[in-house]
C-alpha cells in the first residue's frame, strides 16, 4: 500500500492528478465493477473523470504483483501526453480479468475474425460443433443409413424422418412429453409390445437404450448409434433402462 | 518528358519493334516536341539491340536500375516494360505512369497500408482505382491483366474494364472492397476473353445479383476462379454449368454456399483442377437425409494434379478423410478456417509428405505442430492462425510449439505463429535450426508479455533471429521488448525490408536504431509505441528510400510531424485523425506518410490533414 501511495505522489506531482479520484482503497470505487472495466482507461494527466477507473488505481491495486518491467510501462503510459491510450496495460502474471480489446488487436483481420465468430455462432446455436451423424440400422434391413440428429428438433421428427426411411416400421406413442414413460412399467410393456419395431440407441456409455428415454437434447449429445430392433427384443432393454433412467432421477 | 508528346498507341509487339524504334527517333532528345534531327544509324541500331534485350529482363528491380544507366537506356527500358508496379498509388500519378511507360500489358497496383487491415484507419480514406481505370482505358487500349491489393474498386470500375479493355484476360482482387455482385456480373458477361477471376480476402457485397450466371455461353476460357470470399448464395446449377464448359479450368475456390454435395458434382467435372477450395466441406441443410452419400473418396482420387487445397469453411470433420488420396502430391494444404483437433489431423497430415505451404488454425495445439514437424520436411511456409483471438492467458500453442517445427522443418522460410506465450529460448532454437528464414513474423498476443519462464522481454529472441537468420527481410515483433530488441534489429537486419512493431520499445532510442541501422527498410507500421518526435527525425536521411512509415498511438506531435514535412518536400505526411479527435490537437492520432512524385493528394476525406 505504501509503495502504492508513494508512486501516486510522484506520478501526482507531474502530471497534476486529483488526488481525491486516485485515493486508494480496497472497496471498489463509486462501485464500479473491477472485472467489467478491465483496462481501458484514460490517460490520468486527462482531466476528464468519465466514471471509468483512474490508470494510477489500476497501477496501485496491481503494483504487489507485476514486475519491475511492468512498473516501467505503466509510467511509460502514464508520461503519454494525453495521446489516446487505447490499450491499458496488462502485465499481472496472475490471471488478470477479462481486459477490454483493443483496437485491432491482435492484428487479425477483421474478415477471419468474422468468419471465426460465425462458425463459433452456428455450432453454438446446435448446442456442438459439427453434425450429429449416427448410422442407422433396422433388423433385417441389407444397408445402414446415417442421419444426422441435428436436423431435427424432437423425437417426433425423428421418427418421421425414420419413417420415411425404413418405410415398414411405426414408432410408438411417445406421450405428451415425446417421451416414453420409463416408471411406468405397464404402459412400458404396452408400447413394446404393440410395436413391430423399436428404435434403440447406444449411448457414450456403450449402454442400448430405448429411444425417448431422456429429454431430445440429451439424447442428441449421447447418442453414438441408432438401431431400429424388433419389439420383442426390445423387451430385454427395458428394465436395464428403467434402472438407468431411475438412477439419473 | 518528350517522348511522350509522340506517344503511339500501336500494340507492343516484337515484330513491329522495328516500325516503332523509327517513329520513336524522331520523338527523342530534349525539347517540347519538335520534331528532332534523324538519331544516326548506329544509334538506331544500339538501341534496337537493347530493345530485344531488355525485353528479357523481367525483375522490376533489375530494370529500375537498368533505366538509371544513361537516357538512352531509360526511353528503352520504358518502351520494353510490360508489367506495371506500383506499389503504393500515391507514390505516382496515373497520368505520370502512363507517360512514361507505354505498352504496359499488366498492371499491379497496392493502395491503403497494411494497418487498414485491423480497422485501425477509418473507411474511405483513399486508394480508388477509378482514376487508374480512366487512364489505362486511354493509354492501354490492349491492357490484360490487372492486380490490385488494398484498393477501392467500384461496380463502374469492373464495368470499365470489361467494356473498355477488349483483350482482358486476368483480374485479381486482394484484399478490396467497394464492388458486389452487380459489378461482377456486368465484368464476367462483357469480358469474353476472361481466363483469370480471382477475388482473395475482399469485401463483396450482395447485391442478390446472380453473376455466375452472367458468363457468356459456349466454351470458357476460363483457368482461374476463386471466390471463396463471397459471402452470397451463388447458382450452383449455373456454376455447374460453367465449370463444365472451362476445359482449362485449373484453379477453382468455392464459397462457404457450396454445399459439399455439390463440391462433389463439380470435382467430377474438372478431374484436372490442380487448385481447390471446398467450400462449406458440409451437408447443406436440405440434402435429403439419410440419402446415399457420394463416393467422396472417389472424387478426391480422380484429381490426380491437385496440389493445392483449401476451403472446409464449416468443416464436419467426419469428412475429412475424403481427402486422403490427395495427401501424397499436396504441397499446399490451408486449414485456417476449420476448427479441428490434433487427433483429427494428424491422420491427414501424416500423408503430407510434400507439403510446403500450411496455414492452419491453433486448435490443433502443439501436439499438432509436433505432428506437422514429424511429416513435412519440406515446409517453407507455415501460418498458425487463433481460433480465439483475444488476449488470454491461455493458448493451444506456445514455444512447444514452435521448438518442434524448428526441429522438424529445416527448409523453413516463411512463419506467422499467433500465440498467448513464447519463450526466448524457442525463438533462438528456431534461429539457429531455421537459418532460411526470410520472413520471421511472431505475434505474442498478451501485450508487453515477457518471456514465461524466464521472466526476461523477448529480446534475446527476436536478437537471434536478425543475428542468425542472414536472408531475412521481414520481421514483425511482439511480446514484452526494450530498446535493446531494436538495438539488435539496427545492427543485425541489413536485409529488412519490412517491419511490424506493436507495444514495444522503451523510448525513442529503438526507433532510432532502427531508422539508422536498417540500410534496405522501406515499411516501417508501427501501433502503440512511445517513440516521438526526436525519434522521428533521426529517420530523415532514410525517409525517400521507404515506401511507407506508419504511426499510430505513439508520442508525435503535429509540430514534429510539420517539421519533417517541411524538411522533405517530396514526402506526403499524412495525420489521420480518428473519430473522437480534435482538428487542432497538436497530438497525432496516426502518422501515415509516403513519399510521392505528386505533391498532397486531392482526393482525401475529412479526416486526413496534409500537412
Amino acid at each position: 500500500m505504501e509503495v502504492g501511495r508513494k508512486m501516486a505522489n510522484m506520478l501526482g506531482t507531474e502530471h497534476d492528478l486529483n488526488f481525491k479520484e486516485t485515493e486508494l482503497c480496497l472497496g471498489l470505487p463509486g462501485g464500479i465493477a473491477v472485472v467489467a472495466a478491465g483496462n481501458e482507461t484514460e490517460s490520468s494527466s486527462s482531466p476528464k473523470i468519465n466514471g471509468k477507473r483512474g490508470f494510477s488505481e489500476t497501477v496501485d491495486l496491481k503494483l504487489n504483483l507485476q514486475s519491475k518491467e511492468s512498473t516501467m510501462d505503466l509510467n511509460k503510459n502514464l508520461d503519454d501526453n494525453g495521446s489516446k491510450e487505447k490499450s491499458g496495460s496488462a502485465k499481472d502474471p496472475a490471471k488478470p480479468p477479462a481486459k477490454a480489446q483493443v483496437v485491432g488487436w491482435p492484428p487479425v483481420r477483421s474478415y477471419r475474425k468474422n468468419i471465426m465468430a460465425n462458425q463459433k455462432n452456428s455450432s453454438e446455436e446446435s448446442g456442438n460443433s459439427g453434425a450429429a451423424l449416427v448410422k442407422v440400422s433396422m433388423d433385417g434391413a441389407p444397408y445402414l443409413r446415417k442421419v444426422d440428429l441435428k436436423m431435427y428438433k424432437s423425437y417426433q421428427e425423428l421418427s418421421d424422418a425414420l419413417a420415411k426411411m425404413f418405410s415398414s416400421f411405426t414408432m410408438g406413442n411417445y406421450g405428451p412429453q415425446g417421451m416414453i414413460d420409463f416408471m411406468n412399467e405397464s404402459k412400458l410393456m404396452d408400447l413394446l409390445n404393440s410395436s413391430d419395431y423399436v428404435p434403440s440407441y447406444e449411448d457414450k456409455d456403450g449402454d442400448w437404450m430405448l429411444v425417448g428415454d431422456v429429454p431430445w437434447q440429451m439424447f442428441v449429445d449421447s447418442c453414438k448409434r441408432l438401431r431400429i430392433m424388433k419389439g420383442s427384443e426390445a423387451i430385454g432393454l427395458a428394465p436395464r433402462a428403467m434402472e438407468k433412467c431411475k438412477s439419473r432421477a | 518528358m518528350s517522348e511522350d508528346d509522340e506517344r503511339q498507341q500501336s500494340p507492343p509487339s516484337d515484330l513491329e519493334f522495328v516500325s516503332n524504334k523509327a517513329r520513336n527517333c524522331n520523338a527523342t532528345g530534349s525539347g517540347s516536341g519538335h520534331p528532332e534531327f534523324q538519331s544516326t544509324y548506329p544509334d538506331q541500331v544500339l538501341e534496337n539491340v537493347l530493345e530485344n534485350v531488355l525485353h528479357f529482363l523481367t525483375s522490376r528491380r533489375d530494370r529500375n536500375a537498368a533505366s538509371l544507366v544513361c537516357k538512352s537506356w531509360y526511353r528503352v527500358e520504358a518502351l520494353t516494360r510490360s508489367e506495371l508496379f506500383i506499389g503504393n498509388c500515391y507514390a505516382v500519378s496515373p497520368g505520370r505512369a502512363t507517360a512514361r511507360f507505354t505498352r504496359v500489358k499488366a498492371l499491379h497496383l497496392k493502395g491503403k497500408p497494411r494497418f487498414a487491415d485491423f480497422n485501425l484507419m477509418p473507411p474511405d480514406w483513399g486508394a480508388h482505382f477509378n482514376p487508374w481505370a480512366l487512364a489505362m482505358a486511354k493509354a492501354y487500349p490492349w491492357l490484360e491483366k490487372v492486380h490490385l491489393k488494398r484498393m477501392s474498386v467500384t461496380d463502374d470500375d469492373l464495368a470499365t474494364l470489361a467494356e473498355l479493355f477488349l483483350g482482358f484476360k486476368e483480374l485479381v482482387l486482394v484484399c478490396c472492397d467497394g464492388f458486389g455482385t452487380s459489378g461482377l456480373a456486368i465484368f464476367v458477361s462483357k469480358c469474353r476473353q476472361l481466363k483469370v477471376l480471382d477475388l482473395i480476402e475482399s469485401e463483396v457485397s450482395d447485391d442478390e445479383t446472380d453473376w455466375i450466371s452472367c458468363f457468356p455461353e459456349g466454351e470458357s476460357n476460363l483457368e482461374s476462379l476463386i471466390f471463396d470470399c463471397v459471402e452470397c448464395h451463388i447458382n450452383f446449377e449455373a456454376l455447374d454449368r460453367l465449370v463444365a464448359r472451362s476445359p482449362s479450368l485449373k484453379k477453382l475456390k468455392l464459397n462457404r454456399y457450396v454445399s459439399i454435395g455439390q463440391l462433389y458434382c463439380l470435382m467430377v467435372r474438372a478431374p484436372q483442377l490442380t487448385h481447390l477450395g471446398t467450400g462449406s466441406f458440409s451437408p447443406s441443410d436440405i440434402a435429403g437425409q439419410g440419402d446415399q452419400e457420394p463416393d467422396y473418396v472417389a472424387a478426391f482420387a480422380a484429381c490426380r494434379s491437385l496440389v493445392c487445397l483449401s476451403g472446409f469453411r464449416e468443416i464436419i470433420p467426419d469428412y475429412l478423410p475424403a481427402i486422403y488420396p490427395v495427401c501424397a502430391n499436396l504441397t499446399s494444404l490451408n486449414f485456417s478456417y476449420a476448427n479441428i483437433t490434433a487427433d483429427q489431423l494428424k491422420p491427414i497430415i501424416s500423408k503430407c509428405h510434400k507439403l510446403q505451404t500450411f496455414w492452419v488454425l491453433d486448435s490443433i495445439c502443439d501436439e499438432g505442430l509436433q505432428a506437422v514437424a514429424a511429416t513435412c520436411k519440406d515446409l517453407r511456409e507455415l501460418r498458425v492462425f487463433p481460433v480465439d483471438p483475444r488476449e488470454d492467458n491461455d493458448g493451444p500453442v506456445s514455444e512447444v510449439g514452435l521448438q518442434a517445427i524448428s526441429e522438424g522443418c529445416r527448409k523453413l522460410q516463411s512463419i506467422l505463429y499467433f500465440c498467448q506465450r513464447m519463450t526466448n529460448a524457442a525463438v533462438i532454437a528456431m534461429s539457429k535450426n531455421c537459418p532460411d528464414l526470410v520472413v520471421f513474423r511472431l505475434c505474442i498476443m498478451g501485450r508487453h508479455r515477457p518471456d514465461p519462464v524466464t521472466g526476461e522481454p523477448m529480446d534475446d529472441g527476436f536478437g537471434a533471429i536478425v543475428m542468425n537468420c542472414k536472408k531475412l527481410t521481414r520481421l514483425a515483433v511482439s511480446g514484452l521488448l526494450t530498446d535493446k530488441a531494436f538495438d539488435y534489429i539496427g545492427r543485425h537486419g541489413k536485409l529488412v525490408r519490412t517491419l511490424s512493431v506493436a507495444f514495444a520499445g522503451d523510448s525513442d532510442m529503438a526507433l532510432k536504431y532502427v531508422l539508422e541501422g536498417c540500410p534496405q527498410l522501406q515499411k516501417l507500421e508501427i501501433r502503440d509505441s512511445p517513440f516521438g518526435d526526436a525519434a522521428l527525425r533521426s529517420g530523415l536521411h532514410h525517409y525517400y528510400n521507404m515506401r511507407f512509415l506508419w504511426m499510430s498511438s505513439c508520442r508525435l506531435t503535429r509540430h514534429g510531424c510539420q517539421e519533417i514535412a517541411r524538411a522533405m518536400p517530396r514526402l506526403v505526411v499524412e495525420v489521420i485523425r480518428s473519430a473522437d479527435e480534435e482538428e487542432m490537437d497538436d497530438v497525432v492520432g496516426t502518422l501515415y506518410m509516403y513519399r510521392s512524385l505528386e505533391g498532397p493528394r486531392t482526393d482525401a476525406p475529412k479526416f486526413v490533414t496534409i500537412l
